[in-house]
């Protein structure tokens, strides 16, 4: 039976989730007001909230300095296409787990989450020689393949979590009338897990979006995605917030508009088999 | 019939293709300052001279440009046909044989008109490895009326003695104003940089010429002690975290009385649109103590062809043109002589006209010239470099360093306990890499 809720505490948990989710948010709305600020203004103390003399120079520096355009797309192809095939090998992979467990299952989970405990910088030097020898450097799919190498064992988690809710009685039933192993997964299992494939995607990209070590090494002019578009605007020497603050609403506003109409998929997504 | 078009579309595709083809496309890496990013506003002029060729610009921050061009020359990647490299890369690259020597620059390029101390700290065994874009050393910066109203007059050349003394008699914490900014962010180029040049002047020195670390020195010291007791006596809260930036900000703000910080500072400080204290600033040479040897530093962004380049020749066509007296007089033609990329050149210190548009053009000449990469310290060292030493280790070593002396600016450690840190690690990562036998 559900909890009767008083109109004080339900003002109470509205305050509080407000005053958490400002907090949360302030980080951004800060870099986004400081974008129309002067560099003067951007380091002024005390600073100044919004009365101050909006301006738009910086956004207008930033598009005479760098291809701001070539960037986004740089970051669409590779931030969807590295999760697009991880999907495309996670999916199988999070099936036979979920639903094939053999003793080792739980190992190689494991295993594969250990892959992330390394230090990046520490494989930096053998993977560039692999990327020189093989033309990968500074291209799309050299970065697609590192970003899906990189975020699998997220997805492949994920997805695992997921489909362990799904009750294995609804693929055998399927498999009973004469399913084949494709069918059963694409027509029987993935439109039963859509939400937390949905949620995974969106995190993964939102991860490969923000990428910054593999994306600045592997990179020089051609593939270079926002993250190097951003690391062209801080400096040790010289005044560069407000330019910087620009850089980065421009870098986040095509991720920050996908989340917020997709932001629905995605609590349902997190929150799927989190209450039993 | 068909066949035609067909030939028609796979003749025009191999034109455009050969057309392609017959383009160089250099790719150069550079970092952001604004002397950088103005030359490729200015590029029209180079590619118009030059109409094979194109340019692909990879512009970065100092320390992210510094990982990804170390990673492409170490591994031979060949990423990039030019790179943007300083004065501590330079004799380094060198020597492994990482970098192509710049011996047909042209006829016009006049080699001999380079500043000697930056030429200098660019070449090895009497080569040039790379052409200075623009040259930097460091000077104090003051403010005249503080120092009016305090009944002080600033030498040309002062000594730490008089540094100290005019600081804590400006030093007002009641209202914020204090005596001297400086650096004390931890980092080998933050406060490492400050305090390798100023410990130079107090007569102390990295190695011996055994590469045996000093920091157990008198000389050292008296460096770390003065620094310490300056900024504790006269320096802002919270300085243990203060780079280049935060010390700009508290003297563009007006609460700093002196800032002995890098010459390209002066720009910024007298720049009324952002300072509120442009028209107050003066200029001196950065102090010393009588050795011979003032606490300045040198560094200059420079223009390098990697070995791994396949275009060598076009690069270094460009490289000429960005480094030429020519590059200069197209600046000063489309904005103005004071932003003409400052310390390579001495013709352009004889310029009457930069002289009139800068006026700090005459202590950041003097400045530079006072420092000698070759030579820097007053004792005899085995390695070359004012701030830094040019070995391979020390942006580990620096960084560790400037931790311990942050720690002890902050208070967390004795001076003399983070000397003793500074000696035991440094002589560790000097085993380590086989200096000391």
């Amino acid at each position: 039976m559900a909890r009767a809720v008083s109109t004080k505490q339900k003002l109470v948990y509205t305050v509080i989730g407000w005053t958490v989710g400002l907090l949360i948010f302030f980080p951004i709305l800060w870099t986004i007001l400081t974008s129309f600020k002067t560099e003067g203004e951007a380091i002024a103390s005390p600073p100044s909230f919004v009365l101050f003399d909006w301006t738009l120079e910086n956004y207008a520096e930033v598009q005479v300095r760098s291809d701001y355009f070539k960037h986004v797309m740089n970051s669409i192809i590779i931030s969807f296409g590295s999760t697009f095939i991880g999907l495309l090998i996670a999916i199988p992979a999070a099936w036979a787990m979920a639903f094939s467990p053999t003793k080792r299952t739980k190992d190689i989970l494991m295993w594969m989450l250990s892959t992330k405990m390394l230090p990046p910088v520490g494989v930096l030097v053998p993977i560039y020689l692999i990327y020189r020898d093989g033309g990968l450097l500074d291209t799309q799919i050299g970065l697609i393949i590192v970003l899906t190498m990189i975020n699998l064992p997220i997805i492949v988690w994920m997805l695992f979590t997921y489909f362990k809710d799904i009750p294995s009685d609804i693929l055998e039933a399927a498999r009973m009338d004469g399913a084949s192993l494709r069918k059963e997964i694409i027509h029987v299992l993935i439109p039963m897990a859509i939400p937390g494939i949905a949620s995974t995607l969106l995190l993964n990209v939102i991860l490969a979006w923000n990428e910054a070590f593999w994306t600045l090494n592997l990179t020089a002019a051609d593939a270079a995605p926002l993250t190097a578009f951003i690391a062209s605007y801080s400096s040790p020497e010289g005044l560069f917030w407000a330019k910087l603050s620009a850089a980065s609403t421009l870098a986040i506003a095509p991720i920050l508009v996908l989340g917020w109409f997709s932001q629905k998929q995605l609590v349902r997504g997190l929150t799927f088999g989190a209450v039993k | 019939m068909t066949l035609r078009p067909v030939l028609l579309g796979v003749c025009t595709a191999l034109l455009l293709g050969s057309s392609a083809y017959a383009q160089t496309k250099l790719t150069i890496a550079t970092v952001n300052n604004g002397d950088m990013i103005r030359m490729q506003k200015l590029t029209d002029d180079f590619t118009s001279k030059n109409p094979g060729v194109t340019l692909d610009w990879v512009t970065m921050e100092e320390n992210v440009l510094r990982q990804k061009v170390t990673t492409d020359i170490a591994t031979k990647g060949g990423q990039y046909d030019i790179m943007t490299i300083g004065t501590y890369e330079v004799p380094i690259w060198a020597k492994q044989d990482w970098l192509v020597p710049l011996d047909n620059l042209g006829d016009n390029y006049d080699v001999d008109d380079l500043l000697p101390a930056i030429r200098g700290g660019l070449s090895l065994d009497g080569k040039l490895y790379a052409a200075p874009f623009y040259g930097e050393s460091s000077m104090v910066m003051y403010r005249k009326d503080l120092f009016e109203k305090a009944g002080l007059e600033m030498p040309d050349a002062p000594t730490w003695d008089f540094i100290g003394e005019a600081a804590r008699k400006i030093t007002d914490k009641d209202n914020e104003v204090y005596g001297v900014c400086l650096r004390g962010k931890a980092g080998w180029g933050e406060n490492m940089a400050f305090l390798t040049a100023m410990s130079n002047s107090f007569g102390a020195r990295w190695f011996d010429d055994k590469w045996q670390p000093q920091f157990n020195s008198d000389e050292w010291k008296a460096t770390l002690t003065t620094y310490i007791d300056l900024m504790n006596d006269a320096g802002p809260p919270g300085a243990s975290s203060n780079g280049f930036n935060e010390n700009l900000a508290l003297f563009q703000s007006g609460k700093c009385g002196m800032w002995i910080d890098a010459t390209v500072a002066a720009s910024f400080v007298t720049n009324p649109k952002d300072s509120t204290v442009a028209d107050q600033v003066g200029f001196a040479l950065a102090p010393d103590n009588g050795l011979g040897k003032r606490g300045n530093w040198l560094w200059a962004w420079s223009l390098a062809i990697p070995a791994g380049s396949q275009k060598q020749e076009a690069a270094e066509k460009f490289i000429a043109w960005a480094t030429s007296k020519t590059y200069a007089e197209l600046v000063a033609s489309k904005e103005g002589w004071a932003n003409v990329p400052p310390g390579t050149r001495k013709s352009l210190y004889d310029n009457p006209k930069y002289q009139e548009a800068a006026s700090f053009a005459k202590m950041t000449l003097e400045s530079i010239n006072a420092a000698d990469p070759n030579n820097p310290t007053v004792d005899p060292v085995p390695y070359v470099g004012v701030q830094f030493v040019a070995i391979p280790e020390f942006q580990g070593i620096g960084t560790a360093v400037g931790q311990q002396f942050s720690a002890a600016l902050a208070g967390n450690v004795t001076p003399e306990q983070a000397l003793q840190n500074a000696q035991q690690l440094t002589e560790r990562e000097m085993t380590k890499g086989g200096y000391i036998k």
